[in-house]
């Protein structure tokens, strides 16, 4: 227990360490030097490792395999989404999301099915960083983490308590633990290599690109897709 | 001259009157499912055959939409900056890469289905929102998408697309705002071509 409070130290304080550091013109991504810097180390790691592991599982896989596993993380993430909804006060979706991993857990087999989905229970998206947005928490400076890829201040200190409620983290065997992480890192990454593909096709600086998605996409999902509208100019 | 009018006309009619007359809620689904139809049925298409892509983008999509609104907008305010010249070539600019990006989305598309939200226009109004959603194979959330349309007098155009809360107009605002920035529009309109011409010559 104290290790994984340790690690959520470690990535609260890179985020107040983040937060105080040097400004450039953009008033969204004023670490924007040091951002790109991470990007580009982040684009090597991917351009030669997760992209050629997670294009190779997406090949071998056949689709209803992978969409096997993706519901079976899927399934294992509805539980701490239904925590989130109940910390922003949204009883009814907590309780919906509750009722998904009941229904996905027995009768869609582990998770492996999501029967829940067909009957009408829909899945959300929630996580602390969102929590923390409902809760008034300004989502502050964008910072690129390399492999975790696009954050803000705020979603950073959210990721640290994501990866410390994780269940997958309750895995005692740790050669397990790192295993099925592994997995689900590789799933997760082959699940966005269409978008990957879109995206070269419409950046053209994917960096700044794929920098105002993240925050356009952020502040849709705090708001659960009904942003107050802004104006014009801003 | 006037016959050479007259027998156009007939054509003009049969693609504006049908596109006019409807409302933007049921412009949308027609299109989108004329156009997923088609993609469903295309195995050049779903293999990533770009320029087949382009080429149903170009006519089944491209005529609803108003590109010139949407470059204004994916410019801001340095769009008032710019000549009629320049506005007319950024715009070009822009269409062309929207329509590879929306050709490349469509060559990844693979199945899912979309729902209609409930819409409703009242009296007198000439912009709308119609919501949609794409909904996945697999349990992932339902993606949100949503197209903005203003009324014309050739009918309902859209000038925006939103894809989970991301615009794919004002997305560019501050990657063009800092182009036009250090290099001016002309800047600009000259990192587009190069997207845009290095996009092509990738095709071939």
């Amino acid at each position: 227990m104290s290790k994984r409070i340790g690690q959520v130290g470690v990535v609260a304080c890179a985020a107040v360490f983040l937060a105080g550091c040097a400004t450039s013109g953009n008033p969204k991504d004023p670490m924007e030097g040091f951002n790109r810097a991470m990007y580009s180390v982040h684009d090597g790691i991917d351009t030669v490792l997760l992209k050629p592991v997670a294009t190779g599982y997406d090949a071998v896989l056949p689709n209803p395999v992978q969409t096997g596993v993706t519901n079976f993380f899927s399934n294992i993430g509805d539980l701490m989404i239904s925590v989130n909804n109940l910390l922003q006060g949204k009883v009814n979706d907590a309780i919906s999301d509750f009722g998904r991993v009941a229904v996905n857990t027995t009768v869609g087999m582990f998770g492996l099915i999501d029967i829940a989905s067909d009957v009408g229970i829909p899945k959300h998206d929630e996580d602390f960083g969102q929590t923390f947005g409902r809760w008034g928490a300004d989502s502050g400076a964008y910072v690129f983490i390399p492999v975790f890829g696009p954050r803000t201040v705020r979603d950073t200190a959210g990721l640290a308590f994501d990866l410390w409620a994780d269940p997958l983290g309750q895995i005692d065997h740790v050669p397990t633990r790192n295993t099925v992480r592994g997995v689900k890192a590789v799933n997760t990454r082959a699940n966005l290599l269409p978008a990957d593909k879109v995206i070269e096709e419409a950046a053209i600086d994917k960096y700044s690109y794929i920098r105002d998605a993240y925050l356009q996409n952020r502040r849709s999902l705090v708001y659960d897709g009904n942003p107050p509208a802004r104006s014009a100019d801003e | 001259m006037k016959w050479l009018f007259a027998l156009l006309s007939p054509l003009v009619l049969a693609a504006g009157v049908s596109a006019a007359e409807l409302s933007p809620d049921e412009l949308v689904k027609s299109v989108t499912e004329e156009v997923l139809t088609i993609v469903r049925n295309d195995k050049d298409i779903q293999s990533g055959n770009a320029r087949k892509a382009v080429a149903l983008v170009e006519v089944k999509v491209l005529p609803h939409f108003n590109f010139m609104r949407m470059t204004q907008l994916a410019v801001g305010r340095e769009w008032r900056n710019a000549s009629a010249t320049q506005q007319k070539v950024l715009s070009e600019e822009f269409k062309t890469l929207l329509v590879r990006t929306y050709s490349k989305a469509l060559t990844e598309y693979r199945n899912q289905s979309i729902e209609y939200k409930p819409f409703a226009l009242k009296a007198g109004e000439t912009e709308a929102r119609v919501r949609t959603l794409v909904k996945q194979a697999s349990s992932a959330k339902p993606i949100e998408l949503d197209y903005s349309l203003e009324l014309q007098s050739s009918g309902w155009k859209v000038f925006d697309i939103e894809v989970a809360g991301v615009s794919l107009v004002t997305n560019y605002r501050d990657s063009f705002g800092a182009e036009i920035r250090n290099n001016g529009i002309d800047g600009l309109i000259k990192v587009l071509q190069t997207k845009n011409n290095g996009a092509a010559a990738d095709k071939k």
